[in-house]
């Protein structure tokens, strides 16, 4: 009831207002819906109070009572949704039940429209704002264009409608077109040209990539260069070593460019070496190998057992000699003895000039009806226990020497009159060079031999002196000894008539001879008989004792003495007997100032000296020479 | 070193020969350092028990071992 009353309230004053085409439209509907309620109604807007005494029921309304009809009905106003669910139940998942939401929402909502309006002092809204200001001049035209479009629109609703409210607005709005439209038809239009609206959304990036290569890798890895640990110490003695090889290289170089001089020169070195120098190489055996270590270890040992008496030979004085004048003892050392010579007896011992303790024994026989096999060895101190050398021979060997000048090589004279030379050097056990009957060899035992010095053609000579009354000279000349007859020996007045007529002079027997030291040709020749030719030095016989000293040595062996030589260097002294045995004793200190009386020893004092006390020496023994031989 | 031969048991040997080679070459050492030129010949080793001779050589070494007489 009191919309009709508004409607009707509305539509007088739309005539006045004569606004807009709106209320017409809705002044029909409700025009239409009075019409349908109320259609008894007499009268249009005048009738309404008159209407609302006057209850009009319409035939399908409900019938009540009265006091159904007075009945109060109490509504309540609630904030209540009456299409809200009163009850909810969902699943909990996490429960695993079915539970009861307690609050339902209560919100109903009735109208909703997403607006359009954005903040004016928010980002967008600034951006906005300030578009708008720049594009100022764009904007009238446009929204003058539109507005007038919207006008035209307008204006045909509105003749359509009422026409009298449309007419004032199509001029109103047409003089605004107007006015408009001249302003717009001035400037040109500006250009086209928009800023891009470059926001976040409408980001675009845009990047280019290159083409790459693919990688390949190659490679290649040599074999590792082998390598080989190497450490040593740099000594001073290793760099010696080095330093000597190189030179001993360079000289065999040398040596192979110039052949023949090396040679030559290789040989005399080689001549010139001692004995003990012999190198033996190439040899196969093991023992052989070990030879050098095997030698100096066998000293070694001997020393060892024979250490007290090493001891002795160096530093035993024999104290007691102060107590007495003139006499000394022998202190007995080494013995040294062979198997293969047991048989023999010594027949000549001689001490070797380089080296001092190196001496040669002769053995053989001194008896006339035994003559056997002879044998020469070499002996040294240092080892008492073994030969050094062994030479053997067929006959008994009656004397030997030394060269001084070639301490290797050792003239023999034999039983049976041969003479040969042993080269000590060579690992033969025969001799280097032999005479032979052919050759010119004595008749008679060799008695003595004597080196002497090289003769003009660098040649080795030697002397022999023997019984058969020959002195020969022995010369070395291409490998063969030949002789040369010095001195026939004749006993005087005893030329006897041959039965041919021939005169055949009985020559006597040298047993020994011995050279002047200084003049070369002088020599003093012993016989069996006694006299004593060219000198009046008396040359003691190989048969004689010492008559220094007067212990009896040997004694206990009843051996007799064959042979005695001094040392030249050391106090000692060597006896060979006729076992075979040859023992060494130290002269104690009061045998030791004696003078040497041996024939070629060195006496470090003056010959004048020497030949003063040899002088002395004769008188002694001439006495005894003129009796007899012993 | 390599034993070549003996008259003693093996490890006897063995033993030996490797501590004295060493003796050996320290002695030797020690000698040509003195004096370049100079060389090892002998090398005794006296002890309560025994006596030790060694002989080195250029390309081995004698060793003898010996009973004292005293």
């Amino acid at each position: 009831m009191p919309a009709k009353a508004g409607e009707r309230h509305r539509q007088g004053q739309s005539g006045p207002s004569g606004g807009k085409a709106v209320p017409p439209r809705p002044a029909k509907a409700v025009s239409k819906k009075r019409d349908e309620d109320v259609s008894t109604e007499a009268g249009e807007g005048v009738d309404e109070w008159v209407a609302a005494k006057t209850l009009v029921k319409p035939p399908d309304q409900l019938e009540l009572t009265e006091a159904e009809l007075k009945e109060e009905f109490t509504r309540i106003l609630t904030a209540n949704n009456p299409h809200a669910p009163q009850n909810i139940i969902r699943y909990s998942f996490k429960e695993r039940a079915y539970k009861p939401i307690s609050y339902v929402d209560q919100m109903a909502i009735h109208f909703s429209l997403n607006g359009n309006m954005i903040l004016k002092d928010s980002d967008e809204g600034r951006r906005q704002s300030i578009k708008l200001s720049t594009a100022a001049k764009k904007a009238p035209v446009e929204t003058s264009a539109i507005t007038s479009e919207e006008a035209e629109i307008k204006g045909e609703e509105s003749t359509e409608d009422t026409q009298p409210a449309g007419e004032e607005e199509a001029e109103r709005s047409g003089t605004a077109e107007v006015a408009d439209a001249a302003e717009a038809e001035e400037p040109p239009p500006p250009s086209v040209k928009e800023q891009k609206l470059a926001n976040q959304f409408n980001f675009i990036e845009r990047a280019s990539r290159t083409l790459n290569n693919p990688m390949r890798e190659r490679a290649c890895q040599s074999e590792p260069t082998p390598c080989k640990n190497f450490s040593a110490t740099a000594n001073q003695w290793k760099i010696y070593d080095a330093y000597v090889e190189e030179l001993q290289k360079m000289e065999r170089s040398k040596e192979k460019e110039k052949p023949k001089a090396q040679i030559a020169k290789r040989e005399e070195e080689e001549k010139k070496k001692g004995r003990k120098l012999t190198s033996l190489e190439s040899q196969s055996d093991d023992i052989n190998k070990i030879s050098k270590a095997a030698k100096i270890m066998e000293r070694m040992v001997n020393q060892n057992t024979f250490d007290d008496i090493a001891q002795d030979f160096k530093y035993f004085e024999d104290a007691s000699d102060e107590y007495r004048d003139q006499q000394g003892t022998l202190l007995p050392l080494w013995k040294f003895q062979y198997d293969k010579t047991k048989r023999l007896a010594v027949t000549a011992i001689s001490w070797n000039p380089k080296y001092k303790d190196l001496f040669a024994v002769g053995y053989g026989s001194y008896d006339f009806m035994k003559q056997g096999q002879g044998m020469l060895l070499l002996y040294t101190m240092k080892n008492p226990s073994f030969p050094e050398y062994v030479f053997s021979s067929e006959s008994g060997i009656m004397c030997l020497d030394f060269h001084n000048d070639h301490p290797y090589l050792v003239a023999v004279g034999f039983y049976d009159g041969n003479v040969a030379i042993y080269n000590l050097k060579k690992a033969t056990s025969q001799p280097s060079y032999k005479s032979s009957a052919k050759s010119g060899k004595h008749t008679e035992p060799v008695w003595q031999v004597k080196w002497q010095k090289d003769d003009m053609d660098n040649n080795l000579n030697f002397f022999s002196v023997s019984s058969d009354g020959r002195i020969v000279s022995w010369t070395l000349v291409k490998n063969e000894l030949v002789h040369t007859d010095v001195i026939k020996l004749s006993v005087e007045g005893t030329t006897m008539q041959g039965p041919e007529g021939l005169q055949l002079q009985t020559l006597g027997c040298g047993t020994s001879f011995d050279f002047h030291k200084k003049i070369d040709y002088l020599f003093l020749v012993g016989t069996e008989e006694g006299k004593i030719y060219k000198a009046h030095v008396f040359d003691l016989s190989i048969n004689k004792y010492e008559a220094l000293c007067t212990q009896l040595v040997v004694a206990k062996k009843k051996n007799k003495i064959t042979h005695i030589q001094f040392n030249p260097v050391y106090p000692v002294v060597i006896i060979g007997d006729e076992r075979g045995h040859v023992t060494s004793l130290k002269l104690s200190p009061n045998l030791r100032r004696m003078p040497k009386e041996k024939k070629g020893q060195e006496v470090k004092r003056g010959p004048e000296v020497e030949i003063a006390k040899l002088e002395k020496l004769l008188n002694l023994v001439r006495e005894p020479e003129s009796k007899a031989e012993k | 070193g390599i034993p070549i031969r003996t008259t003693l048991d093996n490890s006897t040997t063995v033993q030996y020969a490797g501590l004295l080679h060493q003796l050996t070459m320290k002695a030797r050492s020690t000698v040509r350092d003195i004096d370049p030129q100079n060389d090892l010949t002998f090398l005794r080793i006296r002890s309560k028990k025994h006596e030790i001779m060694v002989a080195p050589d250029k390309d081995y070494l004698l060793i003898v071992i010996q009973n004292p007489c005293e």
